[in-house]
């Protein structure tokens, strides 16, 4: 009974601005926790910094290696 | 992570890149000319000599979009087509004839409609003038962008997806999504050049502004953050300062640039809930631009001499500080009790040329002095025109948004006063004589970014001419020999 009250609210268009609001919000929160809550994944992520230097015959990077990652 | 192998330059389609950049040159220099004839109109209206084709009203829509899309677009085209190669260590998807497709079919219709804009032909939408037809080939033109695009992104060599191309693939998505649906229009004929639009009043008006509004986020904004994430870094010579920061500074920008447009249309027939709406989300997206800024800026940490010995460093790092200031002021602007004093006022058109000269175009001419030469594998002809250029184009900029203040504030203050007994304190002429001295110091600020652009061309001429002749002298030698 509870499940179908949300759903009807959910489903209400007068409550859009409301369910976009929480869809949104809780989205980019879990971006943030995703980017910044793990540390390998930090170190996985930092390493793509480097991407712009990988085909180029002036400039080399200034510090540290690139780390091993995934596709 | 990724394929270090270094691959060799011949490997890209270079040719694309290298004609979207001098029609970039190209119709800067024409799109700001127009511009400064306009500004001169206002200061000297005698300029408009009676001619219809040439008055403000005409030629406005030419400037804005010979600038915007002309300059700006076709340094997106040649910017995004150079990183994405780059990046993904792969050749541009579709040959060569799909990339010239996109480069002749973007100018004709920028010319096309330009043309149409001298002779009245216009939707009257700010930013989306062109009527349905030229409409329908830029949908055309755009699919076919996104294509070589995507394709070329899923034929990379290099695992990881750059965050440029991030910025640069949201940025082709979004102004597909505006385009589309701003300009849902009914031709009155088949062979007629007039069209209505199938919104109506405050619809139309809101739909007109979230056009507007992500125009400048997602076409002036988000490509041009790709472009500085990665020449900046690149000249630089250093990576970018934190490529975290990057992914927040994407989303974040994502997600809020959509809901922002309708505070262009503060204190009119709107509901009082969006424009609301509009403020809050406005004033939450200096967040993340000012993130983004800062991640930019300090990727220069521990080079900071480069700000006194490499011009083009001064044109990136100063694109930054102005988008800085630019989107501090937006947010500020759309407080609806300061919208009140600024609205309608000039004060709007110096907030727009700070980001569109002081971001845009100087982070476009930064990218392009660093990447012109390595297109024609040479050097710059002369770094000391690359200073010359930056001081025009630094003093041009300064002396345009301040005297817009002086104009656009005391034109608000001077519409917004009574006298001590209800009524307006100043008449509308009044208010015009006192804006003539700054509506002259604009011309001239104008006049000195052009001048800027010419010794750009000059010098990109100089540096390409140079280029050819060395390529030229070996095979001399080999033949004397």
């Amino acid at each position: 009974m509870m499940l179908a009250d949300l759903w009807m609210w959910i489903t209400d268009l007068g409550n859009s601005k409301m369910v976009a609001l929480v869809i949104f919000f809780t989205t980019f929160v879990g971006i943030v926790l995703y980017v910044y809550s793990n540390k390998a994944r930090s170190e996985r992520l930092e390493s793509y910094r480097y991407v712009p230097f990988l085909d180029d015959d002036e400039h080399k990077p200034q510090a540290g290696s690139p780390k091993q990652g995934e596709k | 992570m990724a394929h270090s192998a270094v691959v060799s330059s011949e490997q890209y389609n270079y040719e694309i890149v290298k004609k979207f950049a001098i029609a970039a040159i190209v119709w800067g220099i024409a799109g700001m000319t127009a511009g400064v004839y306009i500004a001169s109109e206002l200061a000297w209206p005698f300029l408009n000599f009676d001619i219809a084709q040439i008055t403000f009203g005409r030629l406005r829509p030419v400037h804005t979009s010979g600038v915007i899309f002309g300059f700006g677009g076709n340094a997106l085209f040649a910017t995004s087509y150079y990183i994405v190669q780059r990046t993904c260590q792969t050749r541009l998807a579709g040959g060569t004839f799909w990339p010239n497709f996109t480069f002749w079919g973007w100018n004709l219709c920028i010319a096309i409609a330009g043309t149409g804009y001298l002779f009245g032909i216009s939707q009257g939408r700010e930013y989306a003038e062109p009527e349905w037809y030229i409409d329908l080939a830029i949908a055309v033109v755009w699919v076919v962008y996104f294509l070589i695009y995507t394709v070329t992104l899923v034929r990379r060599n290099q695992p990881h997806i750059y965050v440029a191309n991030w910025f640069f693939m949201s940025f082709i998505l979004a102004t597909a999504l505006l385009h589309i649906f701003n300009n849902l229009a009914m031709p009155v004929s088949l062979l007629g050049v007039k069209s209505y639009s199938l919104f109506s009043g405050v619809q139309d008006a809101m739909t007109q502004w979230w056009y507007g509004h992500n125009a400048v986020g997602f076409f002036l904004t988000a490509a041009f953050l790709g472009m500085m994430y990665y020449f900046v870094p690149k000249q630089a010579g250093r990576p970018v300062y934190s490529y975290r920061l990057s992914i927040v500074h994407f989303w974040a920008l994502s997600f809020m640039y959509m809901w922002v447009g309708t505070h262009h249309l503060h204190w009119t027939a709107i509901p009082d809930w969006t424009s609301s709406l509009a403020a809050v989300f406005s004033i939450l997206l200096l967040m993340p631009s000012w993130g983004g800024m800062i991640n930019g800026i300090m990727t220069l940490s521990g080079a900071w001499d480069k700000l006194r010995t490499d011009p083009i460093m001064m044109f990136l790092i100063t694109s930054l500080s102005f988008y800085g200031m630019s989107t501090f002021e937006g947010p500020m602007m759309s407080l609806k009790s300061v919208n009140a004093l600024s609205h309608y006022t000039d004060w709007t058109v110096g907030h727009v040329h700070s980001g569109a000269l002081g971001w845009v175009a100087m982070v476009s001419i930064g990218s392009f002095y660093h990447m012109i030469p390595r297109l024609w594998n040479t050097t710059i002809y002369s770094s000391k025109l690359i200073y010359t250029h930056f001081f025009l184009a630094t003093i041009g900029v300064i002396l345009y948004i301040t005297a817009l203040w002086v104009s656009g504030i005391g034109q608000g203050l001077m519409l917004r006063a009574f006298d001590e007994y209800g009524n307006l304190a100043y008449t509308f002429v009044e208010t015009v004589t006192f804006m003539h001295g700054p509506l002259v110091a604009r011309a001239i600020g104008g006049m000195f970014f052009v001048s800027g652009m010419l010794v750009m061309a000059y010098n990109v001429y100089m540096t390409i001419t140079r280029a050819k002749q060395e390529e030229k002298t070996p095979v001399i030698a080999v033949a004397q020999a």
